[in-house]
């Protein structure tokens, strides 16, 4: 299947006419792009980043905020998307799953770990697990078991039972597979 | 199941905000929205004005005061507050609450002060606020005053704060020297709103509790001080009137069945954390 | 034809091809199709359990701010027929001889004069965006006249109880009986008899994509393209095509990628039928996206069984009969008839041999979401009755629950095993093959039982209450009635096969490759994989009851070998040589020994409508049927080691083994994904899922901050072993294994718990084992 979207400058969609919520005029950053548009009010965030600016990457579970489907790293710390408004990311920096690595540019130490581990089967769940363990990442150095653990327990998968994506958040941070003697 | 229609506006000012809260009772306030969206995004509330105060810096802010107490300001996040470098020392009941609040995702946009605001039955921040004695500020068109926390909690879902109340900031004393404390709680999962937790502050002196806050959530109600419960340890050791603090907390308590646990569970529990709360609040004494 | 086609692809953990483009957030799932002026549908649900609509005013609605259309039941009523699940509920000759109850209960697409359930569909806005469509569908003005509402499946068996279903004369959408042999005098001669209750909760399934549907005609043709998150397209096909009065030529429906199934989208829904049928009336785009309430409350239910069951057996622990009544609550009608209480019913005794077995099965009807198959479709209800029953005729013989299983497992010797029963075709239920002994002595190796045992009785002097868990149980895979396979060499060379089976997450696309690769002699990364959709290939079933691999995978296997005969058949004429000195290997035809001497099939290709005085039956493409002439019966064994805390109902799992048996494995690594995705489903339900409803019929469990899926700290890190007994079923020698991981967890944990409480007395009979359940059933052991 050829490659969709992702590339080039965004030309926002605007809201429908018919809506009756206040407009706002918003700029801010969208992986690296510097993106203005107009939405109505009670847009939420994750409905701009899909419909109108047509990052599909993120997707929605639940819109109140359990399933973490809809992570996405709002000046560098992971949130969701589906509690924030559109209108409240303004002036913002916004990162999705598809500012982790460009069309053209081979696959990122996490998303790679996760295809050699098998951490995903349908993929609906995995973009918010890469964003939540990328903001996880942002924080440099590397994270503990312990704060993986609990990063992980932030986002559902109804399709691998976790065992493959823990494999796969340990290999991207370079930790050992608990069976194994650590050196440390 | 997206929101009803609403007008956003950012606040530009505490005074701006102040001021629309007062032209409209049926405003609601964000900041980190965790608690708010799901409510709009469900329409379970219908708003027709939404004041968004997350931007603004006054408020962005925590800091120790001159008298050595924390001040979290309103649009501060929960993230935040873990970040301080005092917290730990300082506050490390709070620092423990808070992060037993859901997961960094939530923490990362959820405030002090909101949540604090929504008083979640089953959630950390207003049962530690007792216990720490803080103190609400809050400023209306009618100016500014203050609450203490025991006052705050009203009942599930409510607080002493008006239709047109803005919580500003939450101070919290710095503890008395010496003082022990224990944070417990139990989840069904990691992350859950708890089923059953309890926030302790604890005083020993000549070998005896000289004075303790002992409180309670998850249990029915808002979050619970238990006055018998600590009238009990007054002037005893936490091992000596075990049984009658677990009398007084039978006695006291009443919670219900729901859809998350029995009343025979929480009773347990609530019975279980308390005891081990107080006796690890008992050790951490100095 | 295709034996020995060892290029060597079969077996091997291929690393899918699935998941560059979704790990660049590249994706294409329903919700993400770009499609021009695509409006957005909304639908008002029945707030009642159970009531009579009075009226229904729909004008206020027509003009609220970017409005399309409004439809009620009224004005669709003769427009588009009631949904009927024809294909789940026919009786197959067999089973009508057992003279089933099977009611026919159309579903109305709108309800017009009552609704049976909360969330029932009553009127369908079409408006510009979801948002404006939801704030449409509050100022419909609906009376109603609230009725009773039955909930309960034995208050609605009673003889006065109210009705669930207006004119119907009872609260039961089916009912079937069958056994062998003679149970009362089992039970006479019985040394031990285990006489108890067993429940499964009522669960739902909540893939983390929801349901959804766009529809649009064709501005050409005028005939509808629809895509669709759906597990059956060929079905979704039909079914919107006969309901809209279309010819089935003029439909079709597409697969996108699909964020999960489990069986809830292998069910169509009446909104499955009113988008399309909006978007043929409407001439427009439109697109229906259930949000996570409906998921919940108002898309397919699952599992919620009672079972009262009784064993018997002789001092030994023979089994000499096993009778059970299974209450199956079927929710507001009967839609799909057999298929989950029949399922429970023929694998109830598993890989155990009874000869007097008396199962009788009901299908109960009351004013909640109607229940169809979620990943075990009733296998998992069935295997927790038995293992529990198991343990209880164990505990009662003072034996190892291990020992009692052994003793009565059907013996590979014994294979292939007829049960005596009859299958869900109504022809007589034989296991193929597999190994129970090896699988139960691997299992019992695995997880450490003996050394257990030292451990659990130190840690109980400590206060300290570890348990160990088993359960055992057989699945029949790979239903029928066929999969189909079309494979055809592309203009460019490349090699492309549609077939009717989409994928979910299973990894079709590498899976299938893998399979046609070694039937054809052309590698997977030159294969394109095109699943599901109805234009590409006439005729399919799907995705659902761990199928695919055995029919599709079969389908796929036949055409290869098919289209390789034809390939090689077009180069021998072409180079002027003769067929059996061909090869084709890695998309190129070569004569054996002089491997200048060839071409490349984009060159072939090329020849084919030039070869002169060509045979006539020309093209490079070859269509394949896979008819599975018998279940393939795949088989698991799960043991778990955990620790409970009584005074907090706290539940750790310390240890989960699986021993799983789904004959040749095609790639190992995505087999074992299935089986620990399962077994994590599994445990959702064994610990803490639960759908549940007031006494008023009210969802209270509407939202993932109540109905609480499996977090990753509640699954541990599983260990997997293997056995392999080839389905003499079919020529590759594979068994599905999609659901097997999610019917062993709930009846292995109960029967860990109990051991652990043992000292307790308690006896579990149903789940979830929450955190309050554990501590009740603690406290007061007659807590069921």
């Amino acid at each position: 299947m050829s490659p969709r979207g992702g590339k080039g400058p965004i030309h926002p969609a605007t809201p429908p006419l018919s809506e009756p919520s206040a407009w706002h005029d918003i700029s801010l950053t969208v992986n690296d792009e510097q993106v203005s548009a107009q939405v109505e009010s009670r847009l939420l965030l994750t409905d701009f980043l899909r419909h109108r600016l047509r990052l599909t990457g993120t997707h929605v579970g639940c819109e109140q905020g359990s399933c973490g489907a809809c992570s996405v790293l709002l000046d560098g710390v992971v949130v969701r998307s589906c509690l924030t408004l559109a209108v409240q990311a303004n002036g913002r920096d916004l990162r999705t799953v598809e500012g982790l690595a460009g069309p053209d540019d081979p696959l990122t130490t996490l998303q790679q770990a996760f295809h050699e581990q098998h951490g995903m089967q349908c993929g609906f769940c995995t973009p918010g697990f890469l964003m939540s363990l990328a903001g996880l990442a942002e924080d440099g150095g590397t994270p503990s078991s312990d704060e993986i653990d609990e990063h992980l327990t932030g986002n559902f998968c109804r399709c691998t039972g976790y065992v493959n994506i823990r494999k796969a958040a340990r290999q991207a941070f370079g930790l050992p597979d608990p069976e194994e003697p650590s050196d440390g | 199941m997206k929101p009803a229609p609403f007008d956003y506006v950012a606040a530009r000012s505490v005074e701006h905000a102040v001021e629309l809260l007062a032209g409209d009772t049926e405003a609601k306030v964000i900041a980190g929205g965790q608690s708010l969206m799901p409510i709009l995004n469900m329409r379970l509330g219908r708003p027709e004005l939404v004041i968004d105060i997350g931007r603004l810096d006054v408020l962005n802010h925590v800091r120790i005061s001159e008298s050595g107490a924390l001040l979290v300001g309103a649009a501060a996040t929960q993230t935040q507050l873990l970040a301080h470098p005092g917290i730990n020392r300082g506050w490390p009941l709070l620092a423990t609450a808070v992060s037993n609040i859901g997961h960094p995702q939530i923490r990362n946009r959820g405030t002090i002060c909101g949540s604090l605001a929504h008083n979640d039955p089953a959630a950390e921040l207003p049962a530690t606020a007792i216990a720490l004695d803080a103190t609400m500020h809050i400023q209306s068109s009618r100016g500014l005053r203050t609450i203490p926390a025991e006052q705050m909690f009203v009942g599930p879902f409510m607080t002493a704060l008006a239709p047109d109340d803005l919580l500003i900031e939450a101070e919290f004393p710095l503890p008395p020297a010496g003082a022990g404390w224990s944070f417990r709680e139990f989840a069904t999962r990691p992350g859950d709103f708890a089923t059953v937790g309890v926030a302790v502050q604890l005083i020993r002196r000549d070998g005896v509790v000289a004075d303790t806050r002992i409180v309670l959530f998850g249990v029915g109600g808002s979050a619970t001080r238990v006055h018998s419960a600590e009238e009990v340890l007054m002037g005893s050791s936490p091992s000596r009137v075990e049984n009658q603090v677990r009398a007084q907390l039978e006695a006291e308590l009443n919670p219900a069945d729901d859809v998350h646990a029995s009343a025979g569970l929480r009773q347990d529990l609530a019975e279980k954390l308390t005891i081990e709360a107080i006796a690890e609040a008992w050790e951490r004494c100095a | 034809m295709a034996d020995d086609n060892s290029f060597g692809f079969f077996g091997r953990s291929l690393a899918r091809v699935e998941d560059d483009r979704l790990l660049r957030g590249q994706g294409c799932f329903i919700d993400d199709l770009d499609i021009p002026n695509v409006v957005d549908i909304a639908f008002v649900r029945s707030p009642h359990a159970h009531a009579r609509i009075l009226s229904i005013d729909v004008t206020a609605a027509q003009t609220m701010p970017g409005v399309v259309a409004v439809y009620d039941g009224a004005s669709v009523a003769d427009r588009i027929k009631p949904l009927t699940n024809s294909e789940e509920l026919r009786v197959p000759e067999g089973i009508a001889a057992l003279n089933p109850v099977v009611k026919i209960q159309p579903a109305p697409i709108l309800a017009v004069d009552e609704v049976n359930y909360v969330g029932q569909p009553i009127a369908m806005i079409v408006a510009e965006t979801r948002y404006l469509a939801e704030d449409a569908l509050e100022v419909i003005e609906i009376e109603y006249e609230t009725l009773p509402a039955v909930l309960d499946m034995e208050a609605a068996l009673e003889p006065d109880a109210p009705l669930a279903l207006e004119g119907e004369v009872d609260n039961i959408g089916v009912h079937v009986r069958h056994g062998i042999g003679d149970v009362a005098a089992g039970i006479a001669a019985a040394a031990a008899v285990v006489d108890e209750i067993f429940a499964t909760q009522r669960y739902v399934a909540a893939p983390i994509e929801t349901r959804g549907m766009v529809a649009q005609s064709d501005p050409f043709t005028g005939g509808l393209m629809v895509w669709s998150t759906t597990q059956t397209p060929h079905r979704v096909r039909d079914h919107v095509a006969e309901s809209i009065g279309l010819s089935v030529d003029d439909v079709r429906v597409q697969s996108v990628d699909v964020g999960g199934g489990f069986g809830q989208k292998g069910i169509l829904v009446v909104e499955e039928l009113l988008v399309p049928f909006a978007a043929h009336d409407l001439g427009r785009a439109v697109r229906w996206i259930a949000d996570r309430h409906e998921n919940l409350t108002a898309d397919a239910h699952a599992r919620e069984q009672v079972h009262h069951i009784t064993l018997a057996a002789d001092a030994d622990g023979h089994l000499l009969a096993v009778k059970d009544r299974i209450m199956v609550n079927l929710g507001c009608r009967n839609m799909v008839g057999l298929v989950v209480p029949y399922n429970s019913l023929c694998h109830l005794i598993g890989p155990y041999k009874v000869h007097n077995v008396d199962l009788e099965a009901t299908g109960v009807i009351t004013n909640t979401m109607f229940t169809s198959p979620y990943r075990g479709a009733g296998r998992p209800e069935a295997t927790f009755a038995m293992e529990r029953a198991m343990d209880r005729l164990a505990a009662k013989l003072g034996m190892e629950p291990t020992e009692l299983r052994e003793r009565n497992l059907i013996q590979p010797d014994e294979m292939p095993y007829r049960t005596g029963l009859l299958d869900r075709r109504g022809l007589p239920q034989e296991f193929d093959s597999g190994d129970y002994p090896e699988m139960l002595s691997k299992a019992v190796d695995m997880i450490g039982l003996s050394q257990f045992r030292q451990e659990q009785k130190l840690a109980r002097q400590e206060g300290q209450h570890l348990g160990i868990g088993f359960a055992l149980y057989l699945e029949m895979t790979g239903l029928g009635p066929f999969e189909g396979a079309r494979v055809e060499v592309m203009p460019s060379g490349r090699v492309r096969l549609y077939t009717g089976a989409p994928s979910q997450g299973q990894g079709h696309r590498t899976v299938f490759a893998q399979l046609l690769a070694d039937a054809l002699g052309v590698n997977p990364t030159d294969i394109d994989v095109v699943a599901g959709d109805t234009a590409s290939i006439p005729y399919g079933v799907g995705t659902i009851a761990s199928r695919a691999l055995v029919t599709a995978g079969n389908a796929i296997n036949q055409a290869g070998g098919l289209l390789k005969q034809r390939i090689l058949t077009h180069a021998a004429e072409f180079l002027e040589a003769e067929v059996s000195d061909m090869q084709l290997e890695g998309s190129r035809i070569s004569v054996k020994g002089t491997p200048a001497v060839g071409l490349s099939l984009a060159e072939l290709i090329r020849t084919v409508p030039k070869l002169v005085g060509g045979s006539g039956s020309d093209g490079l493409s070859e269509t394949s049927y896979f008819q599975p002439p018998n279940y393939a019966t795949a088989s698991g064994l799960h043991a778990a080691i955990i620790e409970v805390d009584p005074s907090t109902g706290r539940l750790d799992i310390r240890d989960y083994v699986v021993v799983h048996e789904a004959g040749k494995i095609v790639n190992p690594m995505i087999a074992d994904a299935q089986v620990i995705g399962g077994v994590g489903q599994g445990i959702g339900g064994a610990l803490s899922e639960h759908m549940r409803y007031d006494d008023q019929g009210q969802p209270i469990t509407s939202t993932f901050m109540d109905y609480l899926l499996p977090v990753s700290s509640m699954v541990p890190d599983i260990r997997l072993d293997e056995i392999v007994c080839p389905s003499p079923t079919n020529q590759l020698g594979v068994k599905g294994l999609g659901e097997g991981g999610a019917v062993g967890p709930p009846a292995a944990l109960a029967n860990a718990v109990e051991d652990a409480l043992r000292p307790f007395n308690i006896i579990v009979r149903s789940g979830p084992l929450s955190p309050s359940r554990i501590r009740d059933l603690v406290r007061d052991p007659n807590h069921s």
